[in-house]
Formats: C-alpha cells, sequence, structure tokens
C-alpha cells in the first residue's frame, strides 16, 4: 500500500468525523430556508456536541456497565464503517477488512447496543423507542442487502470500493436497475436515519419518537457521542448513496495525490446537492404512523428486488 | 477391530468411556457429589479427547473397521471419514462446555435422580458419536434409536409435569415417525442387493425415480429429527421441557446429526443428487427459517424462544444444503464447496452459540425459578458472569460481525450472490431473491436477540424475588465461558476452520473452496471476486476506536458522573412493571406477519373495575394439519377396536377363521 492511500484512509475517517456534523447542520438549514423559517447557524450541530462534552453526566441510578459503553460501541461502529466507505478514494488499505455485507453488519452493531442500552433503564419510552428502532432495522436491512446485491451484480464483487471503482470506470451507461435500487436506497436511508416520514428528529413528543426515545436517559458525554454517532451514520449513508449511484469524482485505485485533490470538491459538492435532496424529501413528506413504516419499507424493499429483476432481465 | 493406535480406535474407546462413565452414576445414583462432580467433570474431558482426536484426524486417511458386537450375521460397521470428523469435533468441543455447566447443574429433588440422568445423558452423547460413526444401515439405526430413545427420557426427566409427559409423547411420535422414514430410504438405497452396509449402497446405481424417492425420504425423515416445516411442532414443546443442558444438547448438536445424515445420504450413498432436487430443502429452508424467526419474536417463555430461533437456524441449514445440491447438480463445484462450507460452519456455530444460550436460561432459571419473560428483568446486576457470557451467544446468533454466526451468514449470502449463473431458465431469477428471505431472517434473528437479551438481562426486576438471583457456580461459568470462546474463536479465525472443513466437502464432492488460500487473516469466497472479510482487523479497528475515544474522553473531558432515578416524563409513580412486556416487545411482529398466526385475544374494555389482558399466539399447523390427522388416527383406532369384543367364544372365532385363512394360504 502506497503513502497516499494511506493518507487517503486517514483523511476520509478525519473527514467524517469533521463533517458529519457539518452535513447534519446543512440539511437542517435547507429544510428551514425551504420551510420559510431562518436557519440555524450552520455550526449549531458542533456547538451542540462541543456543550455536551463540557456537562456533568447524569446517569440513572439503574443503569448497568451496558448503558456506559453502548455510546462508544456505537461510535467506534460508525467510525470503522466510515473507514472502508469510499468517500474520497476507492484504493483504502481497510477495504479488505469489511465488503458491504460487513458494512451492513456494522450498522447493525449499531443499532442492537443502541436498542440495548435504551432498554437497560427499564423505563417504557425507551423500550417502545428500542423495539420500534429493532422494527425499522428488520424492515431495512434486506432492502439494504438486496440494494447492495444489485450493485454486486452489475460489478461482480461486494467489496464497496471495488464496485464504486467499476462503476466508475465504465462508460456512462444508463443502468434501468440501479435506478430503481436508487430509489430503494432513498428510502432506506431516510428510514434508517430516523427522518421524515418514518421519524421526525425534531419531535418533542415522546409517543411518537424512535431514535430520540432512546436516547432519553443519555447526557452529557454519552449524548455527545451518540448524537456525534447519529450525524456519522447519516453521513455515512450519503456516501454509500455516492459510491453506489455517483461514483465520478473520487479517486481510483492507486491513483495519486492530484486525484485525491479533485476529489475534495467532489465529494464537498455531492454532500451540498444531498442535503438539499434530502431536505426537499422531509419538506414534500409527512410523518407516517408507525404502523404505516412497515408498508414504506416493504415499498423499499420491492424497489430493490424490482432492480434486482430487471438486472437479471435486461442485464444491465 | 481396528488396531490400537488409530483414531478411529480412539473414538470408539472415547465413546465407550462415555457410556461407562454413565453406568458408573448408577453405584451411588442419589449422591449428587459423586455424579455432578466427578462424572460430568470426567464426561467434560472425554467430549474435549474426543473433539481432539477428530481434528487430529481431519487430514488423516479414511479407515473403517467392523465390530464384534450386534446380531450375528449382522455386524456393525464403522468408519471415520472427514465427513464424521466434522461432526465429531462439533459433537466433543460443544459437549465439554455443556457438561461442565451440567455439572454444577444437577440439583437434589428435581425429578430423575442423578445418577439415572447421568447415565441417560452419557450415553445420549455416546449414541450421537455412534450415529456419525456407523457406516450400515443397521448400526446407524440402533444408534439412531438409542439417541432418540435416551433423550426421550432425558426430555421427560420431570415427569411429574403433565406437558412435559405430553410434550415427550410427542416427541417420540416425531422421532419415530422420522425413523420409519430413514429407514424405508435406506431400504431404497440398497437397490436389489439387500446389502445394507453403507459400502453396498455406495456402490449401486438406483434410477432417477427411485434415487429421488430415496431423498425425498431421506429429508422426511431427517427433516423430522431438525424440525423443517411442517415437521417442526415437537421441537418447540420438547426442547423447553428438557432440563437446560439436555435442551443445550438437543438444539446444539442432536439437530446436527440430522444435517449429518442429510449429507451423509445425499452426497455421499446416493452420489450424483439431480440438481432439481435441491429446490425442495431449499424453498423448505427459507420457509421454516422465516416461520421459526417469526415465531420465535412473539414467544414469552425464553427456553420457547430459544427453540423457535433453533427452527431459524435449521431452516438457514437447509437452505444452504439446498444451494448446493442445485450447484453440484448442474456442475458447478467450486460453489457447491462454498454453500456446503456454509452449512457446515453454520452447524458449527449454532452448536456453540444455541448451548451457550440455552445454558444461560438454565441458570437463569435456577437462580430465579422462573421461565416467563414477563416476571424477569435486570439480572445483569445479579447476574454479571450468565449476564455478559450470554450477550456474547445474544450477539453472535444476531449475526453482527466480528462474531462467528456473522461468518456462516456471509458464506451463504455470498453463495446466494452466485446463484444467477446456474443455467436454468427462471430458477436463476428465483434463487437470489431467496438472499432477500436469508438476510429477513437473520434481521429478524436480530430483533428476537434483543428482545430475549434486553427482557431477561436489562431493565429493572419485574418482579421482588428477582433481588435474591445469584450468579452462577464455578463450574457452571467455566461451561458458559468455553463456549462463550467458542464463539469468539469461530468469529475471528475463519480461515482455520474452513480449511478444516474443507476436508469435508473434498470428500463429499471432490472440491474444497478455494476461499482460505491468500492469507491467514483474510477470507474470500472465490478468488477472482476480490472480495474479502477480515475479522480480526474489523475487530481491532473497532476496539482501537473504542479505546482511544475512551481515553481522548477520560482526560480532556474528565466530568463527574452523577447517578439520579430515571426520568420519568413526569409521571411520578412508574414502578417496574411499566416496562415494556415480552408481549409488547412482539406486537410489532403480531402485527406485521398477521397471517402467520392463530391469535385469540382477550381486551379489557376501559371501564373494567380489574382489566384483563390475554393474548395467545398458537401455530396455524396444528389446526390445519395435526388436528385432523390425530382425529383420522383416533377413528382408525376406534374402528379396530371393534374386534374386541370382550366374549371369549368371539375370539375363539378369529382363532378359528385365521387358522382356515392360514391353511388355505399353504394349501
Amino acid at each position: 500500500m502506497s503513502t497516499v492511500a494511506w493518507f487517503t484512509q486517514f483523511l476520509e475517517v478525519l473527514a467524517a468525523l469533521a463533517l458529519a456534523p457539518l452535513f447534519l447542520g446543512w440539511v437542517n438549514a435547507c429544510r428551514a430556508w425551504l420551510q420559510n423559517r431562518r436557519a440555524p447557524s450552520l455550526l449549531l450541530p458542533y456547538h451542540g456536541i462541543r456543550k455536551l462534552f463540557h456537562k456533568d453526566a447524569v446517569i440513572a441510578t439503574d443503569a448497568s456497565p451496558l448503558f456506559r459503553m453502548a455510546p462508544y460501541v456505537v461510535f467506534g461502529a460508525m467510525v470503522a464503517a466510515a473507514a472502508v466507505i469510499p468517500s474520497m478514494g476507492t484504493g483504502l488499505p481497510f477495504r479488505s477488512a469489511a465488503d458491504a455485507i460487513a458494512l451492513v453488519g456494522l450498522f447493525a452493531i449499531a443499532r442492537v447496543f443502541m436498542s440495548l442500552a435504551a432498554m437497560d433503564i427499564g423505563t417504557a419510552f425507551g423500550t417502545l423507542g428500542a423495539r420500534r428502532e429493532m422494527m425499522v432495522g428488520f424492515l431495512a436491512e434486506p432492502a439494504l442487502l438486496m440494494i447492495i446485491f444489485v450493485a454486486s451484480l452489475i460489478s461482480a464483487t461486494t467489496a464497496l470500493p471495488l464496485i464504486s471503482e467499476r462503476l466508475a470506470v465504465q462508460a456512462l451507461a444508463l443502468y434501468p436497475s440501479l435506478a430503481f435500487t436508487a430509489v430503494a436506497f432513498t428510502m432506506v436511508l431516510l428510514a434508517e436515519n430516523a427522518r421524515i416520514p418514518v421519524d421526525n428528529p425534531a419531535t418533542h413528543l415522546e409517543l411518537t419518537m424512535i431514535h430520540e426515545a432512546m436516547l432519553l436517559e443519555y447526557s452529557a458525554r454519552h449524548l455527545a457521542l451518540m448524537e456525534w454517532a447519529a450525524a456519522l451514520k447519516l453521513f455515512n449513508y450519503a456516501c454509500i448513496g455516492f459510491a453506489l449511484f455517483v461514483p465520478w469524482g473520487a479517486s481510483l485505485g492507486e491513483a495519486g495525490v492530484l486525484a485525491l485533490a479533485v476529489s475534495i470538491p467532489a465529494l464537498a459538492a455531492k454532500l451540498a446537492f444531498a442535503g438539499v435532496w434530502l431536505a426537499l424529501l422531509e419538506t414534500v413528506s409527512a410523518k407516517l404512523r408507525v404502523f404505516r413504516a412497515p408498508e414504506f419499507m416493504a415499498t423499499a424493499f420491492m424497489f430493490a428486488v424490482l432492480g434486482l429483476l430487471v438486472h437479471l432481465l435486461l442485464g444491465a | 477391530m481396528p488396531p490400537v493406535d488409530s483414531p478411529l480406535a480412539a473414538c470408539l474407546a472415547l465413546l465407550a468411556s462415555w457410556a461407562l462413565v454413565g453406568a458408573a452414576g448408577l453405584l451411588r445414583p442419589a449422591s449428587i457429589a459423586f455424579v455432578g462432580r466427578v462424572l460430568f467433570p470426567l464426561g467434560a474431558l472425554i467430549g474435549l479427547g474426543l473433539a481432539i482426536v477428530a481434528l487430529s484426524a481431519l487430514g488423516g486417511p479414511v479407515e473403517r473397521a467392523t465390530l464384534v458386537v450386534g446380531l450375528p450375521d449382522l455386524p456393525m460397521h464403522v468408519r471415520l471419514d472427514p465427513l464424521s470428523c466434522v461432526f465429531l469435533a462439533l459433537l466433543g468441543g460443544a459437549s465439554v462446555g455443556v457438561s461442565l455447566f451440567a455439572s454444577g447443574y444437577f440439583r437434589k429433588g428435581e425429578g430423575t435422580a442423578p445418577g439415572v440422568m447421568g447415565l441417560q445423558y452419557h450415553l445420549f452423547l455416546a449414541s450421537m458419536g455412534l450415529v456419525l460413526l456407523a457406516d450400515d444401515a443397521y448400526a446407524f439405526m440402533v444408534a439412531w434409536e438409542t439417541m432418540a430413545l435416551s433423550s426421550y427420557f432425558l426430555v421427560t426427566a420431570q415427569h411429574g409435569i403433565p406437558e412435559i409427559r405430553s410434550a415427550g409423547f410427542l416427541y417420540l411420535l416425531m422421532a419415530h415417525l422420522g425413523a420409519i422414514a430413514i429407514l424405508l430410504s435406506f431400504g431404497i438405497l440398497q437397490g436389489g442387493t439387500w446389502l445394507f452396509s453403507f459400502d453396498a449402497m455406495r456402490a449401486s446405481t438406483l434410477s432417477t425415480p427411485w434415487a429421488t424417492a430415496a431423498f425425498l425420504l431421506a429429508l422426511l425423515g431427517f427433516g423430522a429429527k431438525a424440525g423443517i416445516l411442517p415437521l417442526h411442532v415437537w421441537l418447540p414443546e420438547a426442547h423447553p421441557a428438557a432440563p437446560s443442558p439436555v435442551s443445550a444438547l438437543m438444539s446444539g448438536i442432536m439437530l446436527k446429526t440430522a444435517i449429518y445424515g442429510m449429507l451423509r445420504v445425499t452426497f455421499d450413498l446416493i452420489g450424483e443428487p439431480l440438481w432439481w432436487w435441491g429446490l425442495i430443502p431449499l424453498a423448505l429452508g427459507l420457509a421454516t427459517a422465516v416461520f421459526g424467526v417469526v415465531f420465535a419474536a412473539v414467544q414469552t417463555d425464553m427456553k420457547r424462544l430459544l427453540a423457535y430461533s433453533s427452527v431459524e437456524n435449521i431452516g438457514v441449514l437447509f437452505t444452504g444444503i439446498g444451494l448446493a445440491i442445485v450447484f453440484h447438480g448442474v456442475g458447478m463445484n467450486e460453489l457447491a464447496a462454498l454453500a456446503l462450507v456454509a452449512v457446515l460452519y453454520h452447524a458449527l456455530n449454532h452448536a456453540f452459540m444455541k448451548s451457550l444460550l440455552f445454558l444461560g436460561t438454565g441458570a437463569v432459571l435456577h437462580a430465579t425459578g422462573e421461565r416467563n419473560l414477563g416476571r424477569l428483568g435486570g439480572l445483569i446486576h445479579r447476574m454479571p458472569w450468565v449476564g455478559w457470557l450470554t450477550l456474547v451467544g445474544v450477539l453472535a446468533i444476531a449475526g453482527l460481525p466480528p462474531l462467528n454466526g456473522f461468518v456462516s451468514e456471509w458464506l451463504l449470502l455470498q453463495t446466494f450472490l452466485f446463484s444467477h449463473e446456474v443455467p436454468k431458465p427462471f430458477v436463476n431469477m428465483l434463487l437470489p431473491l431467496g438472499a432477500a428471505v436469508v438476510a429477513l431472517a437473520a434481521a429478524l434473528a436480530g430483533y428476537v436477540m434483543v428482545k430475549f437479551f434486553g427482557i431477561i438481562f436489562l431493565g429493572q426486576p419485574r418482579e421482588p424475588s428477582l433481588g435474591q438471583a445469584h450468579d452462577a457456580g464455578r463450574l457452571e461459568k467455566a461451561g458458559l465461558l468455553w463456549l462463550a470462546a467458542g464463539c469468539v474463536l469461530l468469529g475471528v479465525l475463519p480461515n482455520q476452520v474452513i480449511a478444516a472443513l474443507g476436508t469435508a466437502t473434498t470428500q463429499l464432492i471432490g472440491v474444497a473452496p478455494a476461499s482460505a488460500g491468500r492469507s491467514w487473516w483474510m477470507l474470500a469466497p472465490l478468488p477472482e471476486r476480490a472480495v474479502s472479510y477480515a475479522p480480526l482487523v474489523l475487530l481491532a479497528v473497532i476496539v482501537g476506536v473504542i479505546a482511544v475515544t475512551f481515553l481522548a474522553v477520560r482526560f480532556v473531558y474528565r466530568r463527574p458522573v452523577r447517578p439520579a432515578p430515571p426520568w420519568d416524563c413526569g409521571f411520578a409513580r412508574l414502578d417496574p412493571r411499566m416496562q415494556d412486556t415480552a408481549e409488547g416487545f412482539g406486537q410489532p411482529i403480531r402485527h406485521i406477519f398477521v397471517s402467520f398466526f392463530r391469535m385469540e385475544r382477550e381486551l379489557p374494555s376501559p371501564l373494567d373495575a380489574a382489566p384483563h389482558y390475554r393474548v395467545v399466539v398458537t401455530d396455524r399447523f396444528w389446526q390445519a394439519l395435526y388436528v385432523p390427522i390425530a382425529a383420522l388416527v383416533q377413528r382408525a383406532a376406534n374402528s379396530v377396536a371393534w374386534l374386541q369384543q370382550g366374549r371369549i367364544s368371539v375370539y375363539l372365532t378369529y382363532s378359528f377363521i385365521t387358522l382356515v385363512v392360514l391353511l388355505a394360504v399353504m394349501l
């Protein structure tokens, strides 16, 4: 592995850690503009995380060590995921450690630990959030796997950097199967990151919460890590989307420093566009009842399966 | 007899010593100290020896021998080949943990005397070993039946309870239905030679219809033992009824003998399976997997939940077998080897994970006397050892990297990715959809396991009596620790495991998977795909990030931690009974998969003074399939009972008619 590859790897993880809250801030700002509100500062998520780190932690008396461990595990899984997603370059040294299926597994680790931590205190809302999160999870996971399957059938591999590389070097052909899976992926992204229409990140009404209900008992540094991990998850999902559907601009293989330099503005442009797109989707849709969420996810799954069938029928 | 220094002789001697250890229990049947502290640890030691012998014999030559025991002209043939070795290693390895746990587990005054229990337990182990070594239909069936009977007595150890007696009866019935099908399958396989040694069966060639019939009978017989749809009904009754170490043996190991039998008959005895046969176990397996996991999600009894989860895993295993048959039948042997390795790997994983979880429930059961999830909670504070070790099993069976459950799931999904290359129209389009079903089952398994662990070990105790719960004893901890260590090692060293399993696939289909080739820490299914998974690296990255984050947070933001009561949302009278129950946690599943269940619900009206909520979820197969069959059998039995008139003159008439008929036939 060359120095550039290791540098790319380092830069990618660093960029994920540093940019994830900014991306979240950007989505929130776009949403505010679209809804004719004055946008909060783009840096608000950073302030929130910094403020939380400086507070005294309050932990429920009934908490077990699992509760205090979970934020670190969730954060660790998200950083590990960021290390194998090719956001800037595909020649990552860590790409042989985990393929796309293992990536889904990393997200599952985070989800399971977050749910277990939510059940640890034994309050009604924590458990409620945990079971809803697991419900969304078991519906979204097969859909995500089918999406990955379609991409890996086209590119004959399940390693995400290689999928991205092979899709990027092919002539600019239109893949109908990828169009279907892109729709499915957008739906999975919304559901997995607790966005409207499945969950509302801005809600303060306990009965409708999913993600926030699980974090009710967290405070200070633990909450900061959880929020940072949530921002990282959104960032990671966006980067998976780029790797699968808009792979152009990232530096391919052992392309060198110049390609890496090009990939940074490319990533910034993609993120900026994705933020607007997400905000638009969230603005035009309404939150679903919890029991309509399975239908939403089943639709996503069907789109992914449709993509698979289209690929097998047309070979494209 | 085999030479003394051969691995086969060592295996037989170890199996015999299991039987002897069991028989020794009869010397002092009532002494817990003797049976528990001496015999069960000895049994664990024998298990360890068996695992070591089997592993060291893996690469060696095939050995065969004829035993002097048996009927006069029907000696027992035994044979040690790589497939037997793999399953013997599974039996030995998993039984070490279970036997260690069992040494501390059995208590006075619980049904059968400990000495008798020890005899049944060790006979059960020895007969499973003999099933794996048998090389003729006679030895196989004797061992198979010994296995069924000894486990029947173990299931009904607490025979004072009527539910346990009826569960035992159902188990015995299904075991025998299966045994009949296996016997018939062997009857076809001998192919007119009337020689029942497996060698003769390998040599005989069957016409396609007969071979198909033999395969379907084997599927029926071994499927009944393994619990595939719709023959699964006994499993969630019998496995929970047994004492926990026995449940662990049955779910963890005995179900795998059925997988062994299926592989032995399909790939070894029949030899060349047709590709379309594979579609049957594939479809049944996928249906079983989803069915099992959906039912597991709505259970309220912790051992029944685990039993249904075993149904799911059996479904996954049969799916893999089906895929292997399809690939092998169309000549894609490298992929068939990959599918077979996934099956063997998953069998090994499940033996460790499910034994660990069943033993965990055993410890909980002893500490609290409760099996109902609705009366447990918060046990991680009182039982930290059991709690944390069970968490390892929970994460493993939920299929999370870098533990072992993920590896076999990953292999199976990778195999599915190639299934569109099967050169059969339509089939190649439907097969990849199977991956979606496997993914759904795996994701649901995560849901089930969060429910299982969260409700038993996390939260607040739902009953005041749980405050007195005590952690497991030293031997019990050792057993749990052994199995948990197995789960971790199988997870982080996949290449070493696959290299060992490759000897068995070489024996069955002549090809070892190419995956274990490149480097010792990186797993890749087929070299040209450039796909890999390196659990050790992944583990190092996660642990590294966690360590760095932890240290950074600790030294940079050194702020105190203050305990406080949990937030009550302004409602000041929260109590532990307001936590989510097992029924509540299963509610989304009942809502989404409503057509799977037969549900009876009693909902209180808002004005009820003493509100009562009850929901009973039952299996539709009972009403649709088993009740009609039982009624039919009952009616047939009743009509036969007409013969029994209770008067001697009528019986004399029967004898007379019989005589006349016999004479007429003879003359």
